[in-house]
């Protein structure tokens, strides 16, 4: 596999595979051993043309602790910002050897333009763009789910997830959508009408509009971040009404089954979509979301960049 | 297709093997035994039940994976990680006992001492092979053998064990040209 | 007997009836079986088809202000090579086709290229901004005779805008063609909104967005009644309303791009802007009602809306990437692909699409003229039986963004006669023109 630019690159063995690998560096890293060989001498460029200091950090966690070389290139003050093209950008890291980019960037399906253009010729993992997709969160947040409610299974068969907030620009409801249905999850998304795309039917997910008739049968809440502007574009009246239907407080949290587990891809809006008690509560998981994403991460770039190619004629 | 040894001699060469173990770290109170996944592993775990069975004290036993420390990764798609796990008792000042089924190149031994030494820094580190192959590329012995295989580099090996192949047995074979 | 200028010997006329066609002194001087007399040139015409010359409704020429991308001489060359022997110029030029100065321009560089009759396109409103009239009966008067008006590109939003334009082009007996695109529906909006937008995550623009303009237009062209010509129709339901509107003897006309005949939404998957256009390519269901609907004549004719631009507009993000394909050189081959292959029209009816109608509907009396002694000589001849591939750094367009690179179509363009001259022939553009 020479990218990842979307979850329907993986099939489901592939996508287990990565949740293993990740399982066995995360005892790694967890453990006496802090740093592997595995990519010494590879460069793997960060082209982060679209701010996010939390998944560039990660992406940059994971490459060094397999000792390869990162190069971060980030939106501001780069030549990005002045207009640069990303041909142009591309060209340039070619040019500086990269094996691999780790791009997130503000158009829908940069990513794989990269991956199908000829400007350069190393691996291209997506870290988010536009409103497409966000595949190593998605097999973050899956490693998650795993870890707290797989019971030692290899995949989330049995287990339901409910995916709430603005599902029509999410890159991160996508990349679970497809991810969490692979792996035999059964995936509820709830929104407002007007925050579900019109082409939603044929997803592997029910829609619902009532968050609180969803809450106490799902294992898993994950919130997704409300942005301030959907206000002014008509998504929905306000923020008070927003949270009064579907924003997770207290009252709802207490009718979540027990054991279930709230999630969020982060940043949060405390207030919003999530309340400050609900976040910081024992049924959160969020921080450690972000811990979980530097073993993916590694995991994703040794899958990616450790193997070489299949030789022609061989099996 | 040949039998090099039997699943009577394979037993016989683990017993053997872990008299002389314990002869030669005088005891067990200091070793820790560490197996290569996948078969190296299980023969750690046979070994050590031999010497409980012999001096009657627990041995610090794990694994240690080394796909992470290889040098030819490059050369094949990317391969599973197994389970690495250290025992609690760690391997610092310890005298540690690689266990693996076959050296051949000596390459896997040597990734296993790059592994150990990104964890700590044992007293010794001493090498148990079930079978020797000969056919180093590398300056690397074992201190204890089940089994000395002259074998050409166009034969293969093949270990099967109980608990992953249903039964016990060493073959060498012609490989296909 | 004087000699003809040439001679197209044993072609087919569109209704399968096999012809000597001779040309002399710009017209066509015989019709029939057993040319008797010399020609200076004899062109064979066994397996070929002659059509009255094609006239394109819709083409954007760039010129002036967009010259890198496409001139009134290059786009003219694209369109003798597709067949063509008038194209009409949208006014979404820099500056805007506002006023008489810039039609009488764009007019007289079509003179000088000399390969077809550019007719300029005026624009409805100053500037395109849909707030103005723009001079429409300067326009009209003028060199150009501008008849024709459009602020394609944009869409006239404004009801009451619309209402006036309508009506006042009464007086000079014009027609307003209108790009149906409701603005505050579609902001942003990059592709077809359905399930390949959703899955994507790009912007979708909803076909409702057409379709209520177009009903809105239609009943306030019948109630004004004025002429009103619909600019590359998309959608089924754009479709049914048309029907509706014709049913009632409202005077509406209808037009539909090549490429919506045959490409769809899912093309968008790769993310490459050469799939990208305004309006968008929509699903099977909107191809197949599309297809239909030219078949039955509730659209009238096909345009191609050639719509060049530079390389660095088009290898990019998607929602960078500018929209519009080019058109004219494959136009002829992907209707016979779409609608002859699959014998849901025939080649009288393609004559009348491509060449009769579009000429009626934009008053251009010298084009779509029937093929009998005496006409005009604008014909173009066809090999249906062959077939070529499309190569981007091949076409005579400035730009290369065909959606086609490495299609194999059907049906070989062999020569195109304006004013009963070859302006284009077995591959080469002739290059003294019409002169």
């Amino acid at each position: 596999m020479k990218h990842l630019l979307s979850i329907s690159d993986l099939n489901k063995s592939e996508a287990i595979s990565i949740l293993d690998t990740a399982t066995e560096l995360a005892r790694v890293s967890d453990g006496a051993v802090k740093k592997l060989p595995t990519l010494r001498g590879r460069t793997i460029v960060n082209l982060f043309a679209e701010d996010s200091t939390r998944t560039r950090i990660s992406f940059e966690a994971a490459a060094k602790r397999l000792s390869a070389d990162v190069i971060n290139f980030s939106a501001k003050g780069s030549s990005l910002s002045k207009g640069e093209s990303l041909k142009d950008t591309a060209m340039t890291l070619q040019a500086m050897g990269a094996d691999a980019v780790v791009i997130r960037h503000p158009a829908s399906g940069a990513a794989q333009r990269l991956a199908d253009s000829e400007w350069m010729s190393g691996s291209v993992v997506n870290a988010g763009d536009g409103t497409h997709e966000h595949p190593s969160q998605a097999l973050l947040d899956a490693f998650t789910i795993r870890k707290h409610l797989g019971m030692g299974g290899s995949d989330l068969a049995g287990l339901s997830v409910a995916i709430v907030g603005d599902i029509l620009h999410s890159r991160v409801a996508r990349s679970n959508v497809l991810l969490l249905s692979m792996l035999g999850a059964k995936v509820t998304l709830v929104a407002p009408p007007t925050l579900l795309p019109v082409g939603i039917h044929n997803w592997p997910a029910t829609v619902s509009y009532d968050f609180d008739a969803v809450i106490p049968h799902v294992d898993v809440v994950m919130m997704l971040r409300v942005q301030q502007e959907r206000m002014s574009d008509l998504f929905f009246p306000n923020a008070r009404e927003y949270s009064r239907y579907f924003g997770l407080n207290a009252e709802r949290m207490a009718n979540m089954k027990s054991g279930a587990i709230v999630m969020h891809p982060g940043p949060m809006n405390r207030g919003l979509e999530i309340s400050a008690e609900v976040a910081d509560s024992a049924r959160s998981v969020i921080t450690e979301q972000v811990t979980n994403g530097v073993s993916v991460r590694m995991a994703i770039l040794y899958v990616l960049l450790a193997g070489g190619a299949l030789e022609v004629g061989s099996n | 297709m040949s039998v090099a040894l039997s699943a009577q001699d394979i037993t016989r060469a683990l017993t053997r093997i872990s008299h002389e173990i314990l002869e030669k770290n005088q005891g067990s109170t200091n070793i820790v035994l560490l197996g290569i996944p996948t078969r190296g592993a299980h023969i750690a775990t046979r070994i050590s039940s031999i010497i409980t069975s012999i001096e009657g004290t627990e041995v610090p036993t794990g694994t240690l994976d080394i796909t992470l420390f290889r040098d030819d990764l490059r050369m094949r798609p990317p391969r599973a990680i197994m389970p690495t796990k250290i025992p609690t008792s760690g391997i610092e000042g310890k005298d540690v006992i690689l266990v693996d089924d076959v050296l051949f190149s000596g390459r896997t031994i040597r990734a296993a001492l790059d592994a150990l030494g990104e964890i700590g820094r044992p007293r010794t580190v001493q090498l148990a092979a079930l079978v020797d192959r000969g056919h180093r590329e590398l300056p690397i012995k074992a201190d204890f053998i089940g089994k000395n295989l002259p074998t050409s580099k166009n034969q293969s090996v093949k270990v099967l064990l109980s608990e992953i192949d249903g039964r016990d047995e060493v073959t060498i074979e012609e490989e296909a040209e | 007997m004087t000699t003809a200028d040439f001679l197209i010997k044993g072609a087919s006329l569109p209704d399968g009836k096999k012809a000597d066609i001779s040309i002399s002194n710009g017209v066509i001087a015989s019709v029939g079986s057993g040319f008797k007399g010399e020609a200076q040139t004899v062109i064979d015409g066994k397996d070929c088809l002659v059509l009255p010359g094609l006239v394109d409704l819709h083409t954007h020429l760039r010129e002036p202000g967009r010259e890198d991308a496409e001139t009134v001489l290059s786009g003219s060359s694209a369109g003798v090579k597709g067949g063509f022997t008038a194209v009409s110029a949208m006014a979404n030029t820099s500056p805007v086709a506002d006023t008489a100065g810039v039609v009488e321009q764009v007019y007289r560089l079509g003179q000088e290229a000399g390969l077809l009759d550019v007719f300029p396109i005026g624009a409805v409103t100053e500037g395109l901004k849909g707030e103005s009239l723009s001079e429409i009966g300067a326009m009209a008067d003028s060199v150009a005779r501008v008849r024709v008006f459009s602020d394609d590109g944009n869409c006239v939003s404004d009801p009451l805008v619309m209402r006036r334009a309508l009506e006042y082009i009464k007086k000079f007996g014009g027609v307003i063609a209108q790009h149906a695109q409701d603005p505050r529906m579609t902001i942003g909006s990059q592709m077809n909104e359905g399930e390949i937008s959703a899955r994507l995550g790009l912007k979708g623009w909803p076909a409702v967005a057409e379709e209520a303009i177009i009903a809105r237009d239609v009943l306030l062209a019948d109630h004004v009644k004025s002429r009103l010509h619909i600019c590359h129709l998309t959608t089924a339901g754009g479709v049914e309303i048309i029907r509706w509107a014709k049913a009632r003897g409202i005077d509406v006309t209808a037009e539909v791009t090549p490429h919506h005949l045959l490409l769809t939404d899912d093309l968008a998957s790769s993310y490459d802007p050469v799939y990208k256009v305004n309006p968008p390519l929509r699903t099977e269901s909107d191809v197949h009602a599309l297809r239909e609907a030219l078949a039955d004549g509730t659209i009238d004719i096909v345009a191609t809306d050639h719509a060049p631009h530079p390389t660095e507009a088009k290898e990019c993000e998607w929602q960078e990437a500018a929209f519009g394909m080019l058109g004219l050189e494959t136009a002829l081959s992907i209707v016979q692909k779409t609608m002859i292959d699959t014998g849901l029209m025939n080649w009288v009816q393609v004559a009348d699409r491509m060449s009769i109608a579009p000429a009626r509907i934009g008053g251009y009396e010298n084009h779509g003229q029937p093929l009998v002694v005496g006409s005009v000589a604008n014909l173009v001849v066809i090999n249906p039986t062959q077939k070529w591939t499309v190569d981007r750094d091949l076409v005579l367009s400035k730009s290369s963004n065909t959606p086609y690179h490495g299609h194999e179509l059907p049906g070989v363009i062999t020569h195109t006669f304006f004013k009963g001259k070859a302006t284009y022939s077995n591959g080469i553009v002739s290059s003294t023109g019409g002169k």
